[in-house]
């Protein structure tokens, strides 16, 4: 079981008291986009073995949703933030790179 | 013969008898004593009978390790099986029973599998039972499950308490031993809280059976000083009963305490589930003793060296008069000279290694014992007990040299450290060559949130052979610790000192050549009876992964999960495949380390307490009136409300018929309310609904359809605009929370810049259905507000005062009669309820349960999340396209819809469905269509969603989906019953009653 840091109010927490929502910084195609774009979108989703960015919200708590950068293998947690982000911040990239020399994430490294 | 010895006993109270019974059996033993220890002092070495050849099995073990003391524990409510006698203190008036036969321990029908034994290899049953194909079902399953399972279950309840504990410390050690309490030690000295808990009832583990000094004393002397300097600081916990049952993700871990098992009766929880978050878990968990492979090593009496030796020195219990010592290292001769100290006979020791033992062999022969170099054990004689040994060259095939009356047989082929609680978090293993076992690889640590390791072994658990070594690594281990927590270590090592050892030598078949007949006797896995053959074959039949070898063979898979079998399996496994032991690796260590009680787990959780249950602000009045309660989400709804001697069914169609020709009542309270509001909320919920929402007007409501971005239907209600920035979003009852966690989710997360902000009002506010022909009249008797269709036409809503109360009417109908909503505070809902009762009575006004509700919707056409669709259900499928805006350029599932099968004509769509004689189709029932598919199962066409008696139309009613059902008006489908009947249907517009809606627009 997990233990999170939810960057809205602070509070850090058992797993139990968040929940995951799955990929973040998905990039939504609706109406007008290609197959292949919205199957992409809707079902192609990244299943790294290492540094992974996921969706939680911290649902028994503030209500607010965030991002967490975890690494799948060894479960450490690189940094929590806000939802309200396009990519992940550079202190975050930086711990990760400390762990994962040369790593990679869809568009981010 | 097994027996009380006269002296000794070092945790016996001889000055008190207790009374038990076995199998019925009066027998007596002490305070102090074990199970296993009490039935061994009253010669009581059969114990059980295997699983699969129903072979006796006597005890092997003296700890947790144990596979074959498994009884059937206690009486009634509290019986439990598959408890294990070793760990089972024994209380005064215990009573248990023995395992797996028939008709009684000694004469067992059953064993007659064991002259089978040549035709029940390893994969037998997958061989066996898999032609005739249809002899699965109807012969083979049902015997299989007959003879399946070790203890029986029983289920009237379980009248003990159990409760769950939580605890937050530095480091909590695993493990009350020699190790364990100086890792404490250092940790607690360095400023640490720690918790150190032990499994047993008693403190300092192996260490005062086997001897040793440390700091100059007797170790027992050392354990109870530095237990004392524990019990003096108060941030050291320490518990004893409780074991350590599973390391987890960032620190956690279970722990286990048998509170009460040994004083039933008292007031205390039996069990307590400790949830603790630890910064640094040491595992000084110690290690396991492992069998030797030879025939006959699964006969009563042959039993593990240290658990000989155990039962003499902790029990005052002698297991046997002769001894016969078999080991490949030198520890085994600590217990044929305790043996030979307390008078006990030891014919020989034998040593598998040519080069024999160091100084503890010189001891051994210096008391006058026999010991034998390079020699084993061919065979075993004996069936129900031990007789003799035959003994062989441990290099031959098995010659025999000489045969040696004994009635007991101590083996030991050596020490594995437990590494389970180090493994069940990822913790990685490396092969230790010198001493022939797995230890944990301390560059490979179960990793926590910072990404450092936060498990450190500890002494035997991490491989350390002596005491000198176990104490000194302990000690790092605890300064490891309480470096990782950020406190500086302190103190050092205290000096240890025991007789030397020369090395041990791996043995894994004695004797190394034995031919098959010896080897389809020796025995790895005790309780599910796998054998060194049974292993050998699976290697030849290609199950050359070790998790398949398992698999097949069913090694390790028992409930006591290989502790004793695993490594003298995969030897086995890696030797028949050619390979190194590393190679072939282990299987994986998952916890609980032994079982627990699935009462521990549940905690407190259980009857009311359970899970919460939510209640409108009329439910007391719904229990005071006969309120048939059914679950919806965590509500419980009234089914339907029987009065007298009714029946479920005739309460139902009394409801109906009072509602569709008068007037009834809906507690709706529990549909979910959501506020959605703010200068984009129009602009959201024509997102987030498939219909526009943004141009419903103040004091109007629209039905709208919630899909989710694959574009399947989730969640339907009605919309009401409050004012032109306020919007109310009804739910389903069990929809609420979901649906306000996906409106959150997408204004956080993708439209974080629209200006809305949503509010779940479920329980702030009672609301009731007022539905039926004098619906109306009803109202305005407690109303002097207009309510009259021009004020209040359909689909509007207006504020009006009810019975004094302020409420919400809404002018919605679920029935398809007149019908209005009225929502109010929830504090006043119980008062409405009592004046619409009230004023209702010249009209025969009454409640209405969901059944009524359900048959009035499905009468009416309309459908219900969860009957209707199931998560693959667009809304195009279900007719309801004219929900759907065509202005609009997205909403959330617009994209997925479009998609090739989704728009495909081919679809099942929603019908009604009419039986030709009336009668009520089955729920779930599938059309069938000529033709079988690739299973040869009755090919598809449709399936029956809803499906009720309708007492307003006398006969069955259903709806479905089939394939192309709107264009098939009138044809008539087949659908099997489970009886092998057919129903036959015809397919029918699916709105049964007022198609125009003429009842619910006056």
């Amino acid at each position: 079981m997990l233990i999170l840091t939810c960057p809205c109010c602070g509070v850090t927490g058992e797993e139990t008291e968040f929940h995951q929502g799955g990929e973040a910084h998905l990039k939504r195609f609706g109406p007008g986009s290609t197959d292949d774009d919205f199957h992409t979108y809707m079902f192609a989703k990244e299943n790294p073995k290492g540094a992974h960015f996921e969706r939680w919200r911290h649902n028994n708590g503030c209500g607010k949703w965030f991002i967490m950068a975890r690494d799948t293998l060894t479960l450490e947690v690189y940094g929590t933030y806000p939802a309200q982000t396009h990519e992940p911040p550079k202190h975050i990239r930086d711990a990760i790179t400390a762990k994962r020399p040369g790593w990679t994430w869809r568009a981010f490294a | 013969m097994s027996t009380r010895l006269a002296t000794g006993g070092r945790l016996l109270d001889r000055s008190r008898a207790l009374e038990f019974t076995f199998n019925g059996k009066r027998l007596r033993g002490h305070p102090g004593d074990t199970l296993a220890s009490a039935l061994l002092a009253n010669d009581q070495m059969l114990v059980g009978r295997s699983f699969k050849y129903h072979r006796p099995r006597g005890i092997v073990a003296s700890g947790a390790e144990e596979p074959n003391a498994l009884v059937g524990l206690g009486e009634g409510a509290r019986f439990e099986p598959n408890q294990r006698a070793t760990t089972t203190e024994l209380f005064d008036g215990l009573t248990c029973t023995s395992q797996n036969h028939w008709p009684s321990l000694e004469t067992d029908i059953g064993a007659v599998n064991t002259h089978l034994a040549r035709f029940l290899p390893a994969g037998f049953y997958y061989k066996m039972f898999i032609h005739p194909r249809p002899f699965w079902k109807h012969v083979y399953e049902p015997f299989i499950r007959q003879s399946a399972g070790l203890g029986r279950a029983t289920n009237p309840g379980d009248p003990d308490r159990y409760e769950h504990f939580h605890f937050f410390c530095d480091v909590a050690v695993i493990g009350g031993g020699v190790a364990g309490l100086q890792a404490a030690l250092t940790a607690a000295e360095a400023g640490a809280k720690v918790l150190l808990m032990e499994q047993t009832a008693h403190w300092g583990g192996r260490a005062p059976v086997d001897g040793g000094d440390i700091d100059g004393q007797p170790v027992a002397g050392w354990i109870a000083a530095t237990l004392a300097k524990l019990q003096d600081m108060p941030h050291v916990t320490l518990r004893l009963r409780c074991m350590g049952a599973g390391v987890y993700d960032h620190g956690y871990l279970l722990g286990y305490e048998r509170v009460a098992d040994h004083t039933p009766g008292t007031d205390a929880p039996r069990h307590r589930l400790w949830r603790i978050r630890a910064g640094q878990i040491i595992t000084a968990t110690g290690a396991i003793e492992r069998p030797l492979s030879f025939a006959g090593n699964d006969i009563p009496g042959v039993m593990l060296a240290s658990a000989v030796r155990d039962y003499a020195v902790d029990f005052g219990v002698s297991v046997g008069d002769r001894t016969v010592v078999v080991t490949n290292n030198d520890d085994a001769y600590r217990t044929a000279i305790t043996l030979k100290k307390l008078g006990l006979e030891i014919p020989v020791i034998l040593d598998a290694r040519q080069s024999g033992g160091g100084a503890l062999a010189d001891e051994a022969r210096s008391m006058g014992i026999r010991v034998e170099n390079g020699k084993g054990i061919a065979k075993v004689k004996g069936g129900k007990r031990v007789t003799a040994v035959a003994i062989c060259a441990q290099a031959g095939e098995g010659a025999l040299l000489e045969e040696i009356k004994c009635d007991v047989v101590a083996m030991s082929g050596g020490w594995s450290p437990v590494v389970h609680l180090w493994s069940h978090c990822g913790g990685k293993l490396i092969w230790d060559e010198a001493h022939a076992h797995f230890r944990p690889d301390p560059a490979n640590p179960p990793k926590g949130a910072s990404g450092e390791g936060f498990v450190i072994p500890a002494g035997a658990a991490n491989g350390a052979d002596d005491l000198a070594s176990v104490v000194a690594d302990a000690h790092g281990a605890g300064q490891a610790a309480v470096k990782a927590m950020g406190h500086k270590p302190k103190g050092k090592a205290p000096e240890a000192s025991t007789l030397p050892e020369a090395p041990m030598q791996p043995v894994w078949l004695m004797p190394q050549g034995a031919k098959t007949a010896l080897r389809m006797k020796a025995w790895l896995d005790y309780q599910n009876d796998v054998k060194v053959s049974d292993v050998q074959l699976a290697a030849r039949e290609g199950y050359e992964s070790v998790e398949h070898a398992k698999r097949y063979t069913t090694l390790g898979m028992a409930t006591d999960q290989g502790k004793l079998s695993n490594i003298n399996g995969l030897a086995i496994l890696s030797d028949a495949l050619g390979q190194p032991i590393p190679q072939t690796g282990t299987t994986t260590f998952r916890p609980p380390y032994t079982p627990i009680s699935l009462a521990a787990i549940a905690g407190g959780a259980r009857g009311p307490v359970f899970q919460p249950v939510r209640k409108t602000p009329m439910h007391s009045w719904h229990e005071a009136h006969g309120a048939d309660f059914e679950p919806v989400g965590q509500w419980r709804r009234p089914y339907c409300f029987a009065r007298g001697e009714e029946g479920r069914h005739e309460a139902v169609a009394r409801e109906i018929r009072q509602t569709r020709e008068s007037v009834g009542l809906l507690d709706a309270s529990t549909l979910g309310k959501i506020i959605v509001k703010g200068p984009d909320a129009g602009r959201f919920l024509d997102m987030l609904y498939t219909g526009m929402m943004s141009t419903l007007r103040p004091g109007k409501c629209r039905y709208g359809l919630m899909c989710n971005e694959n574009g399947f239907l989730m969640d339907d209600g009605v919309v009401v605009r409050l004012d032109e920035e306020t919007f109310l979003c009804h739910t389903t009852t069990g929809g609420a929370e979901s649906v306000h966690g996906h409106m959150e989710d997408w204004l956080q997360c993708e439209w974080w810049d629209w200006k809305v902000y949503t509010a779940n009002v479920t329980e702030q506010y009672a609301q009731i259905a007022v539905a039926g022909p004098n619906a109306r009249k009803l109202l305005q008797k407690l109303s002097n507000d207009d309510l009259t269709a021009d004020a209040l036409p359909f689909m509007g809503w207006l504020e009006a005062g009810i019975a004094g109360i302020p409420a919400r009417v809404h002018r919605i109908s679920f029935t398809g009669e007149l019908s209005f909503e009225l929502a109010v505070p929830a504090s006043r809902g119980r008062a409405l309820w009592d004046a619409l009762l009230e004023a209702g009575e010249e009209f025969g006004v009454m409640p209405y349960g969901t059944e009524a509700m359900h048959v009035m919707r499905a009468e009416k056409g309309f459908i219900m999340i969860g009957d209707e669709t199931d998560g693959t259900v667009i809304p195009q499928d279900l007719g309801l396209n004219w929900a759907i805006s065509k202005k609009k350029a997205d909403y959330i599932g617009k994209r997925a819809q479009e998609r090739e099968h989704m728009a495909d004509p081919n679809r099942w769509k929603l019908v009604g469905l009419e039986t030709l004689d009336g009668e009520v189709l089955p729920d779930g029932a599938y059309a069938t269509a000529p033709g079988r598919n690739a299973n040869g199962q009755r090919k598809t066409q449709g399936r029956v969603t809803s499906t009720y008696h309708s007492p307003t139309l006398g006969r069955g009613i259903a709806m479905g989906l089939v394939h192309r059902g709107p264009d098939r008006m009138g044809e008539v489908l087949d659908f099997p019953k489970l009886d092998g009947g057919i129903v036959k249907a015809r397919i029918v517009d699916p709105v049964f009653y007022d198609k125009d809606g003429e009842k619910q627009n006056v």
